[in-house]
Parts: C-alpha cells; sequence; structure tokens
C-alpha cells in the first residue's frame, strides 16, 4: 500500500504539468458544483424567506360560517403551544372587513387587531414603518399602507372614521407602513388588539396566526393541529396548500441544480479516467518492469487507484477554495444598490464537504479502469513492444 | 552440482488459434547448475529471448515444464509466480528499464521494496555496497532518467542483486554498450558470480564475450544446436 502510493506520488511529480492539468480539470467541476449548489439553495431560501418571513405559517380560523370568532382563544393557544415545541410564535387577531372615510372619500379596509409583542415577531412592522411613523400602542389609534396615504391624502395625526359591523368609531392615525406588497398597503388597517376587540363590543378574536421553526413542515403540522381542533368547530390554513406554485418552482429548481451537479461530476469522472487511461499506456514500461521484479498485480492496480485518490485529493481541496472563491466574489460584487448582495448565497459547510468527499470518491472510482488495465498488463507484452 | 533450474519438453507456440500458428521452441530440455555462468547463443529468431522468458517465468510454455529450486513453475499462480521472480530471480534486459521517475539508489531497493519488507539499515548499507561495485557511489542519488546507458545499465545490475537472488537472467546486458562499457560490464558479472556464488544465464549475440563463460549453449531453429562446457 505504501509502496503503491509513493510510486503514484512520484508517477504524478514527474509529470508536473500533466497533473496540474487534472486537478484543475477536478477543481473547475468541484468548484462549479459548490457555487452552483450554494447559489439554488441561497436563492431558494431569499425566496421562501421574502415570500412567507413576514406572514402567518399556520393560520387557525373558525370553521363555522355563521360565527367567525374563537370564543376561548387562549386556552386554545396554551394547548397548541404546549403540545408543539416546533411553534416559534402564536399570535391573536382579530380580523375585520369595514369601510374608513375621510371627508367624502370612503374606502374598504381590512381592519387587523394584534397584540404587538407577539404580532411583530411574525410582521415585523418596526422594519415596514414609513419615517416619523410610531406604533399604535393605546386604544383608538391606527396605522395605514403608504397607498391609502397618498389615496386619502393622509398625514400622521390626521382623525378618520371608520365603520365595522355597523360599529362606529372615530380613530387617530399614528404611522404609516410599507410592506412592498400592493395589496396590503392599500387595504390595511392596524390597530391593537384592544381597539378592534373595543370596536366590536367583544373579548374573542378572530384568528391564531404562528410562525414554526422548518417552515416545510407546515403541512403536516397544521394536519395534527386540524385533529386537535376539529373539535372546536376550528380549522387551520398553512402556507404550503397556498403556495402550490411556488412550491413547484422551488422542487424544480432543486432538480435542474442536481442535475447539473451530476454532469458536472459525470464530466469530471470521464475526464480523469481517460487521461489516467493514458497514463496507463505511458507508464506501461514501468508497470512491466515492476512486474518483472515481482510486483503483485494487486499492488500495481493500487498505483493508479492511489493516483485517481491523490489528484482527488488536490482536485476537491483546489475546488473548495476556488468555489468559495468565486461565490464571494459574487457576493461582493454583484450588489444591488442599497449594497446588499443580489442573491445572498448559502454557504452550507456540510454542502461544501460532501462536494469534495463526492470528487474524492469519483475520482478513485475513475481510476478504477486504468487501475484494471495495469492489473491485465504482462511483462511480455511490455518487452515485445519495447 | 544440484540443478537450479531446468526445461523439460518445452514447446513454446505463438498464435496457437489463428490460422498459421508458429512454433518457435521445439522438445526443448536444458538444465543449468548453481553457481555456474552460463551463455546462450543463437542468431535472431532462434527462440534464445523466449527461451530465456520462459527461464524467468515471463512467459508461459505451450507445454512442458519449468523447474526452479525442485519446483515447478507451470501450476503456479500469477501471484506466486511473482514472489518467485522477486526472491529468486534477477533480470537484467537489454533496454535497462529503469524506473525513470526513481534515483538510482531507489531503483535498487525496488526489488526489496516490493517484497513488503521494512528498509533496513542493513539493506540500504547494502544498496550502497552494490552500487560501489558497480562503482556509482558518485551518482547514487541522481533519477535514472539523468545518467548514461551504461550507468543504468550497472544500476540495473545492482537492481538485480539486491534480493540475493539465486539466478540472474541477462538478456542482451550490453546489447546498446560501447566495446569498453561491455567489457566492464563482463567483468562485474563475472566478479559478482564469484563472490555471491550467483547462476548467471546470459544471452548474448557476441561470440567473444559468450567464450569467456563457462558453458556455451547455442540454440538454432528453436533447438539446442550445440552445447560446450569448459573443463
Amino acid at each position: 500500500m505504501r509502496l503503491a502510493i509513493q510510486i503514484a506520488w512520484r508517477f504524478l511529480s514527474s509529470a508536473k504539468r500533466q497533473t496540474l492539468v487534472i486537478i484543475l480539470g477536478i477543481s473547475v467541476g468541484v468548484s462549479v458544483q459548490v457555487f452552483i449548489g450554494s447559489l439554488i439553495s441561497g436563492l431558494q431560501e431569499s425566496l421562501v424567506d421574502s415570500t412567507i418571513g413576514s406572514s402567518s405559517h399556520i393560520t387557525v380560523l373558525s370553521n363555522n360560517e355563521d360565527n367567525l370568532f374563537i370564543s376561548d382563544y387562549q386556552a386554545i393557544m396554551d394547548d397548541i403551544d404546549s403540545n408543539n415545541d416546533q411553534i416559534t410564535v402564536l399570535s391573536p387577531a382579530v380580523d375585520l372587513g369595514g369601510i374608513l372615510e375621510k371627508g367624502e372619500l370612503k374606502k374598504e379596509v381590512f381592519f387587523r387587531g394584534f397584540n404587538f409583542t407577539e404580532a411583530n415577531q411574525i410582521y415585523k412592522f418596526d422594519d415596514k414603518l414609513t419615517e416619523g411613523s410610531s406604533m399604535p400602542d393605546a386604544l383608538n389609534e391606527i396605522i395605514l399602507g403608504k397607498t391609502l396615504q397618498t389615496d386619502l391624502d393622509l398625514s400622521i395625526g390626521d382623525t378618520i372614521d371608520i365603520e365595522i359591523n355597523g360599529a362606529y368609531r372615530t380613530l387617530t392615525v399614528v404611522g404609516f407602513f410599507d410592506f412592498n406588497v400592493a395589496v396590503i398597503n392599500k387595504t390595511w388597517g392596524i390597530g391593537t388588539l384592544e381597539t378592534l376587540q373595543d370596536v366590536i363590543g367583544s373579548n374573542q378574536v378572530t384568528s391564531i396566526e404562528m410562525q414554526i421553526k422548518e417552515v416545510f413542515d407546515a403541512e403536516a403540522l397544521a394536519l395534527t393541529l386540524d385533529e386537535n381542533l376539529s373539535s372546536n368547530d376550528l380549522v387551520t390554513k398553512n402556507w404550503m396548500t397556498e403556495n402550490q406554485e411556488l412550491l413547484s418552482g422551488l422542487s424544480g429548481q432543486s432538480i435542474s441544480s442536481l442535475m447539473i451537479q451530476v454532469f458536472v461530476i459525470i464530466s469530471v469522472v470521464l475526464g480523469i479516467s481517460s487521461v489516467l487511461a493514458i497514463t496507463v499506456m505511458q507508464k506501461s514500461k514501468q508497470i512491466g518492469i515492476l512486474k518483472a521484479m515481482g510486483i503483485q498485480d494487486r499492488d500495481a492496480s493500487l498505483v493508479f487507484l492511489s493516483e485517481g485518490f491523490i489528484l482527488g485529493i488536490f482536485g476537491a481541496i483546489g475546488g473548495v477554495l476556488l468555489g468559495l472563491g468565486l461565490s464571494y466574489s459574487f457576493t461582493t460584487f454583484a450588489l444591488n444598490p442599497d449594497g446588499t448582495p443580489v442573491v445572498p448565497l448559502n454557504i452550507d459547510g456540510g454542502f461544501i464537504f460532501l462536494s469534495g468527499m463526492i470528487a474524492l470518491v469519483a475520482s478513485t472510482l475513475a481510476s478504477l479502469i486504468p487501475a484494471i488495465k495495469s492489473s491485465k498488463l504482462t511483462v511480455i507484452e511490455v518487452i515485445r513492444n519495447a | 552440482m544440484p540443478n537450479i533450474i531446468s526445461l523439460k519438453n518445452i514447446n513454446k507456440v505463438y498464435g496457437q488459434n489463428t490460422a498459421n500458428p508458429t512454433q518457435v521452441l521445439f522438445d526443448l530440455s536444458l538444465s543449468f547448475e548453481e553457481s555456474t555462468f552460463n551463455s546462450i547463443i543463437g542468431q535472431s529468431g532462434s527462440g534464445k529471448s523466449t527461451l530465456l522468458n520462459i527461464l524467468g517465468t515471463l512467459d508461459k510454455a505451450t507445454s512442458g515444464d519449468v523447474i526452479i529450486n525442485n519446483k515447478n513453475t507451470q501450476q503456479m499462480s500469477k501471484n506466486e509466480l511473482s514472489s518467485l521472480r522477486n526472491e529468486s530471480i534477477g533480470f537484467i534486459f537489454q533496454f535497462h528499464y529503469l524506473l525513470p521517475e526513481f534515483t538510482a539508489l531507489e531503483n535498487v531497493l525496488m526489488p526489496y521494496r516490493i517484497s513488503k519488507k521494512q528498509i533496513t539499515k542493513e539493506v540500504q548499507d547494502r544498496a550502497e555496497e552494490l552500487l560501489e561495485i558497480v562503482g556509482l557511489t558518485k551518482v547514487k542519488n541522481n533519477l535514472a532518467i539523468n545518467m548514461s546507458g551504461g550507468q543504468q545499465q550497472r544500476v540495473a545490475i545492482a537492481r538485480a542483486l539486491i534480493n540475493n537472488p539465486k539466478i540472474i537472467l541477462a538478456d542482451e546486458p550490453t546489447g546498446n554498450l560501447d566495446s569498453d562499457s561491455t567489457e566492464q560490464v563482463y567483468e562485474l558479472l563475472r566478479e559478482i558470480n564469484k563472490r555471491y556464488q550467483t547462476t548467471f544465464i546470459i544471452i548474448t549475440h557476441d561470440r567473444h564475450i559468450a567464450e569467456k563463460a563457462d558453458r556455451i549453449v547455442e540454440i538454432k531453429d528453436g533447438r539446442i544446436h550445440l552445447d560446450i562446457s569448459k573443463a
């Protein structure tokens, strides 16, 4: 074994240029794999995050069309929380449609009442408030979307009248928000849970929203919640069933990324295999003399397996470095106007290690054919063809 | 003296499964005694190289037995033959066949390393001693590729001796050397024969050289034509 590795090392180091070219070939393959993998997984992460990062993953709603309210919501929340360790945020909300009036103008608005300690963890309102705005924290305060602001020509401190289910109230506008989503900016009006409960004259809520750790477990978790909640006349909806197109887009992306990686590996394997096959021809004289001196066929094959292994190690290391360098320059030089990278890469140590290992295994496997060839070579063939 | 190596009724046919098989050796029987210095002569195409390859277990006879060290090699596996070659036979070829990627000293040590034994101080010293005998102490750390033909051939001789083989088979060992080097190499081989009692079987086409051997065997058309031993 040691002899085989030493011979392999000497063979490789005596043909430095050829060796470097093979290592470079493997490195480029590995770096493409590392880069594409990081790019696609970063893309997907940022896409998922921007789609559902600031929204409810699973929402509990009433199943009764005549009564949209959840009466004993605190008990239900405690029950959900104590039975599921996946859940990161549980937030009750009162959601009701109504009319907003400012002078002669009237707009249909979706009024939402939150407990901001919890709701802020889901919606991150602090990042979305426009300049000078503050969060509503007292009774009869409200914040509105920035589209509604321009439509009604409002400014902070103005008062507006609202009507929900026949109940009227005058509220003070304390701020405006920008969710980067047209519908929300145009129709949402947000106040405290107490304000909305006060308007409808009830201390119930209409939904319980939650976020969970593993976003892709939402559908499964929603199903188990459904089983436990059905007795209370409640149902759930989750982001996965409502975003089927996004999901199929993501899985399409994953498959194409995998395909690219598989073909890169195949081309690397074919490359190494053919170069090493030529090396066996080049070194047939040496193999012949080693066999005349009594080297066992197994050890003669080991020489070429070792060559594949050594090339694999250097190729993998070179490829990971090259891939990381490529990723680094991509995130450093391809920037949005605000300085954030166009595509945030997801550098995953486990994935990079795996890519390196795959390259190592692939190069060793690629040397299998040359190794078999060298084990079959006989001294007499070499002597006769000298 | 007992026989170290014997051929019994050896036939060798090339291209047996083709339309025109060529028989190179015909029912050839031949034995060599221990510690002797033998030469085989013959014209090119006479079958002498084939004979040497069969003696060295590099090629297999179509029929007949090759007995080395009282063991019949015809039934041995490839691995057993490899070990036998490694321990008992040293080869010197016309084209020296050093490993060009290794130094002279590493080349000399190679047969020992192939036997998978640890390199000891004694072996290291022995390799250096052999290089001194062939007069190459100064260039022992040069890569084989950076040595002259004569130097390479002398490294090949030192290499053939490292495992203390009982037999040395040489095929035109001086075939590509000038006459001065040829003389030197033969004197060296004779000296080794005396010093280590190694059996030599040397193929040559040079009658002048062959005459220095204890015994001359001439092969003609795949048969023994002449077999002369000096008294």
